[in-house]
């Protein structure tokens, strides 16, 4: 039966902002159920907060609004648009929990809106333990015992009926706090009491654990008419207890026989139809038993997931895109294969290669935590690599994560092999260095067996990275010896040219000039859902060593464009924003677009993003390989954030022809000396810095400039280590590790700006002539990471001058840059005078935000220029006069980082950003606000406690927030100041002081607003870091900078004067 | 050990044997299952095959004693991209080459098997020939490939049939010297009594059948007319089996008699061998179906995702739509896939509902025969 004609107009709800857990993939899923449902002739209605998105493109929906997105605001949208029917399985669970919210409002039935996909009982049905316990045992499926206790006496009767080991989760509380696993009865006196008292309803779950159980999942999809068919299947190699989106995944399953494999898919399919969703895809989770092949059902999500990202592009099979089809009445059997094109879309994809999935951790940037892997996801993005063998994928997976390594080891990144005692609590306890540590203990002879025991993790696998440690070895013993065999042997096993170079002692261009001579090349095969039986017709590509080629060389014009690799903090979805654009500029263009890039996560990575797609690591020797196989006109490099940039020197130098601005000006920008030189030339103003080699001289530096003065060591992985530094004592403490984590490289120390406004300025050249297409003011001040502030387009409070200032010091760097394409500054600002405090000459975070805000896809324009369009011809000006404000505020992930203060700093910790737009200041603030996630009360009491240097400024705000009718509580020395200002307010303790302290009040529920700014002093203050973690946790609206607790009063204010307005992107410019 | 892969066409792909060294030939076709080789390797629709697996590490969770399809390994030889020596299941009894090798079976890897598959996909099924010793002169072993007999025109049947009947009881065999005694020979009373064509009938079909709750009775290819009559079952299933069903003449006649007879279910080679019986054509595909993901569209409008297996289909065209019924269809290629008769009890399907390696989907279909039987017996009564 072909679509419903009964609907016109459907509804998408978005994920909103990218937060560990809930990342790219759900642009990925939205982007192509947008392209989906238009394809079909429906009118899109979409919410997504996520400025960062293709899919809030003003071109992907009808109507984009980009709006908070919750239960309030979407029936405001639904108010206004009244569509049809409304789409929640694309946006993650944030687009479950929406529906559900908005159906208990009662939403849906007053506008008589119809939700597709699933309906609210199967998502209910799904989410809800007991329901979903329930369900199961119907079709006779276990799930793990549990039971909830609130008290000691529970607790035990509940985990003696259980039998341990057992699982212990406190209800209400963020990223797993006081949960662990009690493996006897005195371990659950302890981790139960932890767990009660971390619960903010003194309620824990207890459950049968069953860890080592090996994890698999199933992605499957359902139709209408009760057709299921399972996309792929993943196998976990860390087992229960690691959580999927922290695993190393495989897919397809390698250890299960076709019987055991059945048995998980007639599970997957009964367990679709039990809960309930109507059509689309879901994913379920088992646990087996290794032993015996005893199943558990871990859980199933009624919706796209981060796994059927993967799965999708492990197979080739849109999930999301055939989901929104099927949303809409087709069924699978009408729906083709696009990658054949000329098969259906009913049937399951068969795979010749193998998938690896690694995640990407960021445990340097929050050193307070243990890098520990546990049922808590913590990862913030992934890699995925294709081979044809196990060993292949996962050599070239480990060189996508770009974490400086080449491979498992013998890459010159290897640590001296530790102790076994070291090596040993390295097996036991997942981390995100396991496998390397598993490569440490084959080389210190420990068994497959022995590992196993250590690890839980399948001795199937461990094979598998054993013969690459063996191969390791046969290498190392050839030495000089080497052969073109044994050379091709080793690179069918994924191993490096600079891996290579370490094993046979050779310099890398001698193993690069070797495999020439001996023609040691890969071939490309496509990704084609069908392992070969039908004609592909999309070129989706990835490298193996082997004997036939697939690779289709067309001789037109192209370009290759560089992406991002996986997602880190500092590195996200925006830079994926802008490599899509340039694909969609290069289409526009007629100029064959290249695409190669490494995370599964992504829109770039879809297969009908570029003309072709290939999927592979990030370096410079598989990138070389794909030049040398398509030969470019040209390669993009200033899209994909620092990755590209990285490549960039060493592929120019290899011939490769980088288009836009040339590599050595962005060096040049990099390049501190030259970079100075640069603005003494053009007699711009920088704050004033040196360099240290030793504690000594740092102090000398420092002192010379003054305190406080910022610091970083020069040269970090994987981190950039700034901190601020405010006297002697704190300089001596960094300069303890600062210098040790520098490797000899110098430490740069700069004048820090205090009280500065920084700015963001995104501007397009085009050699001759430089737009400036949006000047950012941020609202944190300067200190500060750009990344981590808010901030405002257009600025809100910088002189006309200034603008000025900041325009013309902008043109100047361009010209002197030779920037071809996009460039970024940022500027502070201080009693005045406009400082310099960074140039990249390429993409920068904040080109989807201005895009959105301003309606001018830079991107797409910056391809274009590279092309040799130029501005004129392009009828491109400065920024106008907007009649509109926005806002982006970010989303950090403390929640999922227990033991990690809140505070802001020049080190950048944000997952994600939201947008806030709105005619009015305030008003777009508030939305901005409340789509990062913080509800904004329009009474109640307001609870500050602020540093000296903030008390003026707390006065004001305090008196704002008496004046809209808000009580004051404070700290002593803040209510002190208030008293003397006059200003009417109740003291409130410390909880170092006694009780009943402010904790106390924040668990009473009597405080809706918390202002907790950090002294300025970095030793901890541990009252400061209980009131924000309580915050926090309580899930109370907080800010830790005076300039946020500004904001948030005028963002009450206009709250209070009208409430918030939706309005679709379209209709702003 | 080095080893060379060479094709009629005179392809070549140098490889390498994990059995040791030997030399072996047959027809070669590609599977597309991601798992499932040990039932692959002993379904006898594969005898004298060459079977490339398109999944590239296989061997993966080792043999085990249960996921037999047959007596044996089918199979002429065994074609993969990476075999796996560190077998790792808690079912797994044995490694996969010590299996192939106990029954002399060759297995060869280290070969671009994708690059294979597309050749065969492009060039049609073909004869190919493996040597550990004709490495350093392939053009021999093309020659020794060319010499081989076609698979088209030869009656593979007479090879894997039973040569004495049986019935399938506990999962297990126990045959029984001849059909001679008739209608005696059924123990049950109140089972329904199936005469189960075995073609190279696997194993799982006869599990399920029992699972129906039948007593089932394995007879030859050969076994005529006559002697099913003596027996007087209540249901005649026609088996799957290897190669052209043109040549198994003998069957195509006495089904011919039976249609009408008794209740009669086909499966694969059962289909065609009733297509045939039925008065319509069968032809060689050009590389056939060989997987577990092909979706059938039933003629209520449902898909079902199929086991499949066969290289000859039969005609949609050539069968006659007065009398018979299409009630699946591939949707890929929208080749038939089941028919049925309008008003004799009679139905069958080209996929394999039995599955085993692949999805369950189908398995309905046993119980429709059962069904089929009851509403046959209640028409009788
Ligand atoms: N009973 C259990 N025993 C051991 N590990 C478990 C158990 N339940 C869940 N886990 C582990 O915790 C992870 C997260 O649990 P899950 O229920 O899937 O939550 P989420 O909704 O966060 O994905 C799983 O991927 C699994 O590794
Ligand atoms: N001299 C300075 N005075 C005040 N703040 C500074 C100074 N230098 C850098 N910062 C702050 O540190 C942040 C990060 O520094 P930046 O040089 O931009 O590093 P990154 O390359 O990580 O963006 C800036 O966004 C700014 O807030
Ligand atoms: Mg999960
Ligand atoms: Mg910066």
């Amino acid at each position: 039966m072909p679509k419903r004609t009964d609907i016109k107009k459907i509804l998408i709800i978005g994920a909103g902002p990218i937060v560990i857990g809930q990342a790219c993939e759900f642009d990925y899923s939205g982007t192509q159920a947008c392209k989906a449902l238009r394809e079909e002739g429906y009118e899109v209605i979409l919410v997504n907060s996520n400025p960062a998105t293709i899919m809030t493109d003003p071109e992907m929906a009808d109507k984009t609004y980009i709006e908070p997105v919750n239960a309030d605001i979407l029936e405001k949208i639904i108010a206004k648009e009244r569509p049809d029917a409304v789409l929640p399985t694309i946006g993650g669970q944030t687009g479950l929990n929406t529906a559900i919210e908005a159906a208990k409002k009662g939403v849906f039935e007053k506008y008589n809106v119809e939700l597709i996909g699933a309906s609210v009982e199967a998502i209910e049905k799904a989410e809800d333990r007991e329901n979903f316990r329930e369900a199961m045992n119907k079709i006779g499926l276990r799930v793990p015992e549990s039971g909830f206790a609130h008290s000691m006496e529970e607790a035990r009767q509940i985990a003696q009926k259980i039998g341990f080991p057992v699982i212990i989760r406190p209800s209400y509380t963020l990223g797993g706090t006081g949960g662990g696993v009690a493996y006897n009865p005195e371990e659950l006196e302890v981790v139960a009491k932890s767990g009660l008292d971390a619960s903010m309803i003194r309620q824990i779950m207890i459950e049968e654990s069953v860890l080592g159980w090996k994890e698999y999942e199933l992605e499957v999809v359902r139709d209408k008419n009760d057709n299921v068919v399972i996309i792929c299947s993943i196998e976990n190699i860390d087992p229960m207890g690691v959580h999927t989106g922290d695993s190393i995944t495989v897919a397809p399953a390698q250890t299960l026989s076709d019987k055991e494999y059945q048995i998980l898919r007639d599970a997957a399919i009964a367990i679709i139809r039990e809960i309930g969703v109507d059509t689309g895809g879901s994913n379920v989770q088992f646990a087996i038993n290794p032993l015996n092949g005893d199943m558990i059902v871990v859980e199933m999500n009624p919706r796209v997931s981060r796994s059927s990202a993967l799965a999708s592009k492990a197979t080739g099979y849109p999930i999301a895109k055939i989901a929104a089809k099927l949303a809409v009445g087709y069924t699978m059997d009408e729906l083709k294969n696009d990658i054949t094109g000329e098969t259906m879309a009913a049937f399951e994809p068969s795979i010749d290669y193998v998938v690896l999935k690694i995640p990407r951790w960021t445990f340097e940037k929050f050193p307070e935590t243990k890098d520990v892997l546990t049922t808590t996801m913590k990862s913030v993005g992934e890699t995925m690599a294709i081979g044809r063998t196990f060993k292949e994928s996962f050599q070239k997976a480990l060189r996508s994560l770009e974490t400086g390594r080449a491979g498992l080891g013998s890459d010159g990144k290897d640590i001296e092999i530790p102790e076994t005692e070291e090596l040993m609590a390295k097996l036991v306890t997942p981390n995100s260095q396991r496998l390397f540590y598993i490569r440490y203990a084959f080389k210190k002879g420990m068994t497959i067996d022995e590992i196993y025991k250590a690890t839980s993790i399948d001795p199937w696998f461990l094979n598998q990275i054993k013969q690459i440690v063996d191969f390791e070895e046969i290498l190392q013993k050839a030495g000089s010896d080497f052969d073109k065999d044994l050379v091709y042997e080793a690179k069918k096993m994924g191993f490096s040219d600079i891996q290579l170079s370490n094993l046979l002692g050779k310099k890398l261009e001698e193993i690069e000039n070797f495999r020439k001579t001996h023609n040691i090349f890969p071939v490309y095969k496509l990704v084609d859902t069908c392992a070969g039986e039908f004609r592909a017709s999309t070129p989706y590509f990835y490298s193996t060593y082997e004997q036939i080629d697939e690779s289709r060389i067309n001789n037109c014009k192209k370009v290759m464009i560089l992406g991002g690799g996986p997602n880190r903090i500092g590195q996200g979805i925006e830079f994926d924003y802008c490599c899509v654009h340039a694909s969609f500029a290069l289409k526009e263009e007629g100029v064959e677009s290249i695409m190669v890039n490494s995370n599964p996560e992504t829109v770039s990575t879809d297969y009908d993003t570029s003309d072709k797609l290939y999927f592979e690591p990030l370096t410079k020797e598989d990138v070389l390989h794909i030049v040398n196989t398509e030969k470019p006109d040209g390669v993009i490099v200033q899209f994909g954030g620092q990755t590209p940039l990285n490549l960039a020197l060493a592929l120019e130098k290899a011939g490769v022809k980088i288009i836009g601005t040339s590599p050595s000006s962005i060096n040049k920008a990099e390049d501190r000396e030259e970079f100075q030189a640069m603005l003494n030339k053009l007699s711009l103003r920088q704050p004033e810095s040196g360099i240290a080699f030793s504690e000594i001289e740092a102090i000398k530096v420092a002192e010379e400039l003054g305190y406080p003065v910022l610091v970083r060591p020069s040269y970090v992985l994987g981190g950039r280590a700034m901190r601020i530094v405010y006297d002697r004592e704190e300089l001596k403490e960094f300069s303890k590790y600062g210098f040790a984590v520098s490797e000899g490289h110098p430490v740069l120390i700069d004048k820090f700006l205090q009280g500065a406004v920084e700015i963001d300025v995104d501007a397009l050249s085009d050699g001759n002539k430089t737009i400036i297409a949006g000047i950012m003011q941020h609202i944190e001040e300067a200190g500060v990471h750009s990344g981590d502030s808010a901030c405002v387009l257009p600025p809100y409070s910088l002189s006309d001058k200034i603008i000025e200032e900041i325009k013309v010091a902008t043109r100047a760097m361009a010209k002197e840059l030779d920037v071809i394409g996009l460039m970024n500054v940022q500027y502070a600002v201080k009693n005045n005078e406009l400082y310099v405090i960074e140039v990249n000459p390429r993409a920068s975070r904040t080109v989807p935000f201005v895009s959105k805000a301003t309606g001018v896809p830079l991107a797409k324009m910056a391809t274009k220029i590279m092309l040799g369009k130029t501005i004129d011809g392009l009828c491109l000006e400065d920024c106008h006069e907007l009649s509109h404000f926005a806002v982006k505020e970010v989303v950090l992930p403390f929640n999922k980082f227990p033991e990690v203060d809140l505070i802001l700093g020049p080190e950048m910790k944000s997952t994600g950003e939201v947008m806030g737009i709105d005619k009015d200041l305030g008003n777009a603030m508030a939305k901005s606000i409340y789509a990062a996630g913080q509800k904004l009360p329009e009474s109640g009491t307001v609870f500050i406690s602020v540093r000296d240097e903030d008390k003026d400024k707390a006065a004001v705000i305090a008196k704002d927030f008496i004046e809209l009718g808000f009580e004051i509580i404070a700290t002593r020395g803040t209510s002190a100041f208030f008293e003397e200002q006059g200003i009417k307010n109740k003291m409130v303790r410390k909880v170092s002081v006694g009780r009943p302290h402010v904790i106390d009040e924040i668990k009473n529920n009597s405080i809706s607003l918390i202002f907790n700014t950090p002294s300025g002093n970095s030793r901890t203050e541990k009252d400061g870091y209980l009131i924000r973690r309580a915050a926090l946790g309580f899930g109370i609206p907080y800010t830790t900078t005076i300039e946020g607790a500004a904001a948030y009063c005028l963002a009450v204010k206009a709250l209070k004067k009208s409430e918030i307005k939706v309005k679709p992107l379209q209709e702003y410019y | 050990m080095k080893a060379v892969l060479a094709l009629e066409d005179g392809t070549i792909f140098p490889c390498k044997s994990f059995t040791g060294s030997g030399e072996s030939g047959g027809e070669l076709v590609f599977n597309t299952s991601m798992t499932g080789y040990q039932e692959v390797l002993t379904d006898p629709s594969y005898n004298g095959q060459m079977v490339v697996m398109t999944y590239p590490l296989i061997g993966n969770y080792g043999v085990n004693e249960e996921d037999v399809e047959s007596d044996k390994i089918q199979v002429s030889s065994f074609i993969v991209r990476e075999y796996q020596d560190y077998p790792s299941n808690y079912r797994s009894k044995k490694s996969l080459a010590d299996y192939l090798q106990s029954q002399n079976i060759m297995g060869i890897h280290d070969l671009d098997t994708r690059g294979l598959t597309l050749h065969l996909r492009e060039n049609g099924s073909m004869r190919a020939f493996i040597s550990t010793s004709e490495i350093e002169s392939p053009e021999k072993a093309v020659e020794k490939a060319k010499n081989l007999p076609s698979m088209a025109g030869s009656d593979l049947v007479k090879n894997v049939t039973t040569k004495k009947p049986y019935f399938w009881e506990n999962n297990k065999k126990k045959f029984i010297d001849s059909l001679d005694e008739g209608e005696k020979l059924w123990k049950s009373k109140d089972k329904y009594r199936i005469c189960a064509f075995d073609f190279g009938v696997k194993f799982n079909i006869l599990r399920l059948l029992e699972a129906q709750g039948f007593e089932v009775l394995a007879v030859p290819a050969f076994t005529g007319f006559d002697e099913i009559k003596k027996l007087n079952p209540d249901g005649i299933f026609l088996s799957n089996g290897p190669g052209d069903p043109e040549p198994v003449t003998y069957a195509v006649e006495t089904i011919k008699n039976l249609i009408g007879f008794k209740p009669i279910f086909g499966i694969c080679l059962g289909n065609q061998l009733l297509g045939l019986a039925m008065g319509g054509k069968t032809y060689k595909l050009k590389f056939g179906h060989r997987g577990a993901n092909q979706a059938v569209k039933r003629e209520d409008g449902r898909v079902e995702v199929t086991s499949q297996n066969h290289g000859f289909a039969v005609d949609l065209e050539s069968l006659d739509k007065d009398k018979l019924e299409i009630t699946h269809i591939n949707v890929n290629d929208n080749t038939l896939e089941g028919f049925r008769h309008k008003e004799i009890p009679l139905f069958c399907v080209q996929h394999h509902p039995e599955a085993s390696p692949g999805p369950h989907d189908a398995s309905g279909l046993f119980s429709d025969f059962k069904k089929m039987i009851d509403d046959f017996k209640k028409k009788e009564q």
